[in-house]
């Protein structure tokens, strides 16, 4: 984050000021990423006059930053419509997208109405990798070729890869195209829960050995002794800080009109078709509730070793059934950095340990008897 | 002496913070704040207003200068502005040329 982005989001901060806000227009997609969290079914969108009365709402409320994403952005008809209004009221346009339905008129239609950047997913240099992530024959063609249309208008395009046990061979060669193409690369190993709480796609993360790699891989991380440092203990600075940003500068708003802290903490905080958006995030008990957690207040995390410099995702938290509890997903993350199992990986060993205590209670019942 | 004309470029993003205007270029994404009087030229720069009727009606009356050191100052100024894109300047009066003219708030 630049200096001054970073002293605006302070001001927004102490203000109370939703300084950015991600609005999914819909949940319903053209592609079916195996990994994907969402239900794909329409279940009564916001109507183009609903949404507009939000983004009214929103840049009244101060915010600066809007993502459009999804679902599929483009498969909205009223898609133009949105977005030309969103940039009168001088947003910071930021897209998200498989940019598949982008040809050249869209590309240069982006380029008139002034987005910030188009954030694409690309999950392989390979098309059998990707497609086959997809489902879709023929979606990395399709992508790339709208790649290069928005690069030819100047536009500024990011590559996002999610890293998973499909594609684990090829992140270097997704960032070799990225080079390639002249745009962004960035990789996430997260794997996102369904958000009707099923978790069975986190089989498709990757797994410690594989995070290790990417972890020790100079071109990512850049300076791997620095980046697989074990932190420092924390201080009273660190244990009176902020988990992250959502509900304090950020949140998310679904294509039904829920807010939500962040589109990765599932926690519902009010509905924009029923309050007002700053109603919302001013005065709902949960965004406050949220708001009021402090490093030190984490149960498990304030005993680790990690928890000053750990990823820990309060909504990855949230989903395992403890919005002050450890995120799971991230003590990998953080044991595979260092080699130092998290507190939290730590107490999990101890329980299997004593339930395998209890499991051999039955046989030395039956040896006595 | 030619009149100056200043609009805001529908390309930029741009939001008032607590008086404070931020407003990212779209050019490069490049992140600028606006002091107090830039942001009155920035808000007042409708394209059809000359810049010294702004400074008579806006500036002035917020800051104790004189008129015609407040008008030199604010051409310096939009020049700047203007330069990384965030205003655009001209002779003649300047357009809404796209949808995207801007309601900044």
């Amino acid at each position: 984050m630049s200096g001054l982005l970073q002293q605006m989001t302070e001001k927004a901060l102490a203000l109370n000021i939703p300084l950015s806000v991600q609005l999914d227009l819909t949940y319903r997609c053209n592609e079916r990423c195996v990994h994907c969290y969402l239900d794909h079914d329409d279940h009564g969108e916001m109507t183009t006059e609903e949404i507009k009365h939000l983004l009214d709402e929103m840049a009244g409320a101060g915010v600066f930053i809007l993502t459009l994403s999804g679902g599929e952005i483009f498969i909205r008809k009223d898609f133009f419509e949105i977005l030309e209004y969103a940039r009168r009221l001088t947003f910071c346009v930021k897209l998200k997208t498989n940019a598949i339905l982008i040809r050249e008129p869209e590309a240069a239609r982006i380029r008139d109405l002034g987005v910030e950047s188009i954030q694409i997913s690309i999950y392989s240099h390979r098309p059998e990798v990707h497609d086959a992530i997809t489902l879709v024959r023929g979606s990395l063609e399709r992508s790339l070729d709208a790649i290069r249309f928005l690069k030819s208008q100047g536009l500024r395009v990011v590559m996002a890869n999610v890293l998973m046990v499909q594609n684990l061979q090829d992140y270097t060669g997704v960032r070799a195209l990225a080079d390639e193409l002249g745009v962004e690369c960035t990789l996430d190993p997260t794997i996102t829960p369904m958000m009707d709480g099923n978790r069975s796609v986190l089989s498709l993360s990757v797994d410690q050995s594989a995070l290790q790699q990417v972890f020790r891989d100079t071109g990512l991380v850049g300076n791997v002794d620095e980046f697989c440092a074990i932190a420092a203990p924390a201080d009273e600075n660190a244990l009176s800080s902020l988990p992250c940003s959502a509900s304090h500068t950020t949140c998310y708003v679904s294509p039904y009109g829920d807010v939500f802290p962040c589109v990765q903490f599932p926690l519902p905080t009010g509905n924009v078709r029923k309050q007002r958006f700053l109603d919302i995030w001013r005065h709902s008990d949960q965004m406050n509730e949220v708001r009021s957690i402090r490093i030190k207040d984490l149960t498990t995390c304030t005993q680790c070793s990690h928890v000053s410099n750990c990823s820990r995702c309060p909504g990855l938290a949230f989903m395992e059934g403890n919005m002050r509890g450890p995120s799971t997903q991230d003590c990998e993350k953080s044991f595979a950095r260092t080699g130092v199992p998290s507190a939290n990986m730590l107490s999990k060993a101890r329980r299997v340990q004593n339930l395998v205590q209890i499991r051999t209670q039955p046989d030395l019942a039956s040896i006595s008897a | 002496m030619s009149r100056l004309f200043v609009a805001r470029n529908p390309r930029v993003a741009a939001r008032c913070l607590d008086g404070e205007m931020m407003i990212m270029s779209g050019r490069d994404s490049t992140l600028f704040t606006l002091n107090r009087t830039a942001t009155i030229l920035w808000q007042a720069a409708d394209g059809t207003t000359p810049l010294d009727e702004i400074v008579e009606s806006k500036i002035c009356p917020e800051f104790d200068v004189e008129p015609a050191e407040a008008l030199q100052d604010a051409e310096t100024l939009a020049r700047e502005l203007a330069s990384h894109e965030i205003l655009q300047i001209s002779e003649e009066p300047i357009p809404s040329r796209s949808a995207v003219a801007g309601e900044s708030r």
